[in-house]
Formats: C-alpha cells, structure tokens, sequence
C-alpha cells in the first residue's frame, strides 16, 4: 500500500524519536517502502552541526544506520532554512512532494495548552501533506 | 522495541571532518559545541534551551535597571543623563574617530580583492530575493528615524545655520539661504548616510563572516575569536553577549515607550484621539501583539511580508511628496545634496579641534553612540538575513544604497519643509518634532490620507524593529542558536513590550534610553577590534 515513507528527524533530539523509528521499521519492512529520512537545518552553525554540508553528512550516516537495522532501502535529504523553527511545517509540506512519498510518519507530542497558540508540527502536515501521516507520540509524554 | 533498533546520533567520529558549508571555506578548528553550556526544559508545557550564564545573568541585570529606575527616579535620571552627556560632550572624538574608520574599511573592502568572498561558501545561494533582503535591512536598520527625522532634522539645520547660532553644523551661513540649505541638507545626510550603514556593515560582516563561513555561533562573542581565541567561550565571551542584549533590549523598548508617546501626539493631532497614558498603553500593546505575531511567523513569513509592505508605502508617500512637492527642486536638489555632503564630509567627519561642539556633542556623537549601541541588533539581523551573499554585494547593498535613499528621503522631505518655510510657512518649524511631518504634509493636497499612511509606516516600523529584536535577543540569550524553541521569542517580544508599558507609566524612559546610549562606548570599542577580525578572517577566505 505505502512505497516510499517520509520521516522527517531532529538530530538535535534523538531521544524523542525511538517510537517513530520502531514504527518506521516495522512499516517499511510490511510493505517493502523505501524511505527517505528528511532534515531541516540553519544556515548557521547549530547544536548538530557547524556546516549544512556537516548536517548532511550526519543525517546520511544515521540513515544508514537505519538502514543496518531494517535493511529497507534509504536515502537523506536536507533542506536549508534561515529560520526552521518558524519554517519547518511548510518545509515538510514540501518536502513530502519533493521526495514523492506516500506516506509520512512523525514523532509529536501530547496535546498541550500552548498548541493553540502554537500548533504541533504534525498537526499542521497532517492537515495539510497530500500524503497519509502517521503521527507517533514521543515516549515523554506516555 | 528491539534494543536493536534504538536509535544513535552519528558519531562525531564517522563524519571525515567538518565539510565546507557550501563551497570552501576556511573553518575555524574550535572544540566548542553550540549549545553546550545550555539548559533544556519543558516545564509546564513549554521548551526552552537558554544559555545559562547569558539569560540568568542579562534577566537579572535587565530586572535591576528596570527596579531601579522605577524606584529611584531621582538619583537614577542624572546618572543615566549626566553618563550621556559626558560621553557625547567629552569622548565625541571617539565616536567620530571609530565611525571613519567603519566607512574607510567598508568602503575599502568593496573594491578589493577581498570583496569577492562569499557568506555561507563560494557555492551558497541567498536565500532572499533582493527585494526582500534590502526591505527587511532598511526597516531594521532606521525606517521609524527617518519618519521623525526627515522632516525634523533639515529645518533645525537650515534655522540654526540661517541664524548662526552655536548649534549650527560647521558654523553656520548666517544670513545664506542657499548655504544654509546645502549645508543643512549635508549635515542631516551625514547623520544618515554612509556612517551609520558601515556602523551596521561592520557589525553585521563580522557576525555573517564567523558564523556562516567560520562555523562559530550566531551571537556577538563570536566576532572576538581572532583576539580571545577560546576565551571567548567562557566570561569574556559572556559579558560581550550581556551587553548586547542589555543595549538591545532597552534599545528596543524605550524606543517603543518614546515612540508611542509620539505616535499618540500624531493621532491627537490628526483624529483628535486623547494623548494620555490609554492611548499610549493601547498603542503599545497594539505594536506589541503583532510583533508577537509576526516573531511566531518567523522570518520569512512575518518580518519579510511587514517590512515589504513598509517599503512599498514608504515609497508611495515618497512619490506622493515627490510628484505634489517641488518637483523639480527635489531633482535638482538630490545631486545638489549628494554634492554639498561629499564636500562637506571632511570638515563634518573631523572629530579634532572642532570650533562646532556643541553641534558634534549634541548631534553627531548624540547619533553615533545611538546607530553604534543599536549596531548589535541591526548587525545581527542583518547578518541573519544574508547569508549567500558575496561581501562586495553585501557592502553595495547594506552602505551605498541605503545611503542613495536617505539623501532622496531627506532632499523630498526635508526640502520640501525648507521650501515651505521659505515661502512664509512657519507652521512645521515651530511644531514639537514628533508633528513636523505632519505639518508639512499638511500643505499638499490629500493631507488626511497621508498622514495617515505616514501614522501606519510609524506603527508598522516598530513592529518590524520589536520582531526582528526579538529574533536578535533570543539567538544572544540562547548561545547563538537561530533554531530555539518558539516561547522563548514570545517571551522577549513580551517582556519589550511590559518594560515599555512599566517605564511609560513609571518614568523613566529617557533615564534609561541615556543609559543605552552610554553602551555606545564599549561597543564602539568592540566595533573597532570586529573591524580587525573582519580583515583577519577576509585574509583567510577562499574567493570565488
């Protein structure tokens, strides 16, 4: 049913994503789905890396990673913003077009007071990806 | 879950070694981690990821001078005021000497060598188009000034020169019309033009230089390293920061209480709202709930849109008093203008033996200590915005073409004010400052509907300067990163906001915008030792 899945991942917050990337696995390895993990970093030096060049490399180590433990086929792919805070669910919109997926799934967290003034992530793809999104609540939260 | 399965960071050691950002750069080797001395959080719901030392030690200081104030009035207002004015009376020479030496090096750089380097890596893409880029480092950088000084400044200039008087620039052309208008319009531009842009240029080039091409954060410290080397990481580095935030958060907020006092002066004069402390509360929380707006949009999406919607109407007001103004005076007058100032420069620029003190204390290093203390903001923003860029691109666009357009606003407004004053309109001259715009805009036709777009520009300019302020505190407070939780830029363009609000209805305002002003004199310091670590780090870039 799904052929290629999209996970967006915060390298600077690996902890949250444990959940997502079992999940990943297991759905990846069902329907034979190539995946595509997707990153989204600043110009600027950040916590991750002093380069977006060094971001890629990370985020294309870690997808191979992955990879040794699914044996799914992978890919990377890093999109540049000047500011992802603010950016980041318009970049994934996008991004789930770019790289052609069908189906998406995402760390997010437990619905909050704040999410009113600042939607989740999740939330604003899921509302408005072309693709399917599978959203996985962080482990935090549970 | 299979342990398997648990996921890892990429080690640092599977990477062989850091990659150019985009293209070759020439990376500083530093073992420092952005954002290792930061604390994390979700209490309550929401994130935060602060540098400890920076926010704790900026709050506090930030909360001792806003008590202090409101509880002192007294003693804090001659201390705060008598700094200022020994700084700008006595050290004026510093301030003139440091903002030469930012045009000689700014102006130089474009037509070196040296100009050719990129931000961000011989192969980095912008990523704003022009259009964007230069509204959002012109409504940064002075939009809001030159609405309260466009028309201000050249009538004071042309009556104290006309007069003689001791304020006068340059001594004045008593009894000159035509001299006193050229050597006021000179005067005015001075103020404006390249040596405030190359304050900013500085700023900004150092900070672009180091972070994008360097790899080092995004916050002031960074600009030290050629001098401190890893020093900056640690008090040295703290105390830089501090000091930004101190000068760009009082910056930010006295200019907003001061701002909505005259706002609501324009709006008393044009609707005949009440001018008293609702007007101004209101005026503030109004500025205040879009720059929130717009800080949570974030850059692209909210300052970018704001600031292109105020250069689009600052440029129709500006062709409105072009085309109904005296046209063809304007035209001749911008080459005339553009003239008297490169003529006048050498004499203005001179910071020794002045015989005009009190027009270099009270006007020149007065404007020098404001562009150089709010050159932190200005700069960093800048330097945000930038990235893809070569440096020769960067300096046209941040000195020159600002420059072009402050003598176009300053001939159109200001000319057309001196005009009017000539044909027997004293109505602007003898208005309070904050009404001279509307004044003049009130001898040309359709006055209700420009001034009240000129009311709109003045709003719409603060919150571009409250949102972008906003972004520039949090990138500091955060240790350099741009990509920090969302609640932590709502709590500064807040917290702007409140201390505006406490200071309006306490007092104090001018006591502390003096105390800002007096940041002038360490960061002209600063300034001059970036200009250093520019050259240093240009020397060592690829140039492509």
């Amino acid at each position: 049913m799904f052929k290629h899945i999209m996970v967006p991942v915060d390298l600077a917050h690996m902890e949250t994503l444990e959940p997502t990337l079992a999940v990943v696995a297991d759905m990846a390895r069902y329907y034979d789905a190539t995946i595509t993990y997707v990153g989204i970093t600043t110009g600027t030096p950040n916590s991750v890396a002093r380069t977006p060049h060094e971001y890629e490399q990370k985020l294309e180590a870690f997808a191979q990673q992955r990879h040794s433990v699914h044996g799914r086929p992978v890919s990377a792919r890093v999109f540049q913003s000047p500011d992802p805070v603010a950016n980041m669910d318009d970049l994934l919109v996008t991004a789930v077009d770019d790289v052609a997926a069908d189906l998406v799934i995402m760390a997010t967290h437990l619905p909050k007071a704040l999410d009113a003034f600042i939607p989740a992530n999740g939330d604003k793809v899921a509302a408005r990806a072309s693709s399917s999104v599978f959203l996985v609540r962080a482990p935090q939260d549970k | 879950m299979d342990n398997e399965d648990k996921p890892k960071a990429p080690q640092e050691d599977e990477s062989q070694g850091i990659p150019a950002p985009s293209g070759a750069t020439n990376l500083i080797d530093t073992d420092y981690v952005i954002g290792q001395d930061n604390i994390t959080s979700s209490k309550f719901g929401i994130n935060f990821d602060l540098h400890g030392k920076v926010f704790m030690f900026s709050a506090l200081i930030i909360l001792i001078f806003v008590v202090l104030t409101l509880a002192l009035p007294e003693q804090m207002d001659p201390l705060f005021s008598g700094a200022k004015s020994w700084l700008t009376g006595n050290l004026s020479w510093v301030f003139l000497f440091a903002a030469n030496i930012f045009v000689l090096l700014t102006i130089g750089l474009i037509f070196t060598p040296l100009g050719k380097v990129r931000l961000g890596g011989v192969d980095a893409k912008p990523d704003f188009s022009y259009a964007g880029w230069f509204a959002m480092l012109f409504a940064a950088g002075m939009g809001i000034g030159l609405m309260f000084y466009g028309v201000a400044e050249p009538l004071t200039h042309f009556s104290t020169s006309l007069e003689g008087s001791s304020w006068a620039p340059l001594g004045g052309a008593e009894g000159d019309t035509a001299g006193a208008i050229s050597l006021s319009m000179a005067a005015t531009i001075y103020h404006w033009g390249l040596h405030p842009w190359a304050t900013y240029a500085v700023v900004a080039l150092a900070l672009a230089l180091f972070s994008y091409n360097k790899g080092l954060p995004l916050t002031m410290r960074s600009i030290f390293y050629p001098i401190l080397g890893e020093r900056i990481w640690g008090w040295p580095g703290h105390l830089i920061d501090i000091l930004a935030v101190f000068a760009t958060l009082f910056g930010l907020a006295t200019s907003l209480g001061l701002g909505a006092t005259q706002a609501s002066a324009g709006l008393n004069y044009l609707f005949g709202i009440p001018n008293n402390n609702v007007t101004m509360v209101v005026l503030i929380l109004g500025i205040t709930l879009v720059a929130l707006g717009s800080v949570v949009a974030g850059v692209d999406k909210g300052v970018q849109r704001l600031s292109q919607l105020n250069m689009g109407l600052a440029f129709l007001l500006l062709t409105f008093v072009i085309a109904v103004g005296p046209t063809l005076a304007i035209a001749t007058g911008f080459f005339d203008n553009l003239l008297a100032y490169f003529q006048n420069l050498p004499a203005l620029s001179n910071p020794f033996g002045r015989e005009d003190s009190d027009f270099v204390g009270g006007w020149t290093a007065f404007y020098w200590a404001w562009w150089i203390s709010w050159s932190p903001f200005v700069g960093m923003f800048i330097a945000r915005v930038s990235r893809g860029r070569t440096v020769r691109e960067f300096l046209i666009a941040v000195l020159l073409v600002p420059m072009l357009v402050s003598v176009l606003w300053m001939t159109a407004f200001g000319g057309t004010a001196i005009e009017q004053l000539n044909s027997g309109f004293e109505g602007a001259k003898n208005a309070a400052n904050e009404l001279q715009l509307f004044e003049m805009l009130g001898q040309l036709p359709l006055s209700s509907i420009t001034s009240f777009v000129g009311i709109v520009l003045v709003m719409v300019f603060f919150i571009t300067s409250s949102d972008s302020g906003s972004l520039v505190i949090d990138s500091i407070t955060s240790g350099g990163k741009v990509d920090a939780p969302k609640p932590q830029r709502i709590f500064w363009a807040l917290l702007e906001g409140f201390i505006a609000i406490a200071l309006l209805l306490g007092g104090g305002l001018g006591a502390l915008q003096a105390a800002v002003l007096s940041t002038g004199l360490p960061f002209a310091l600063i300034l001059l030792a970036g200009c250093y670590s520019i050259v240093k780090g240009l020397m060592s870039e690829p140039r492509g």
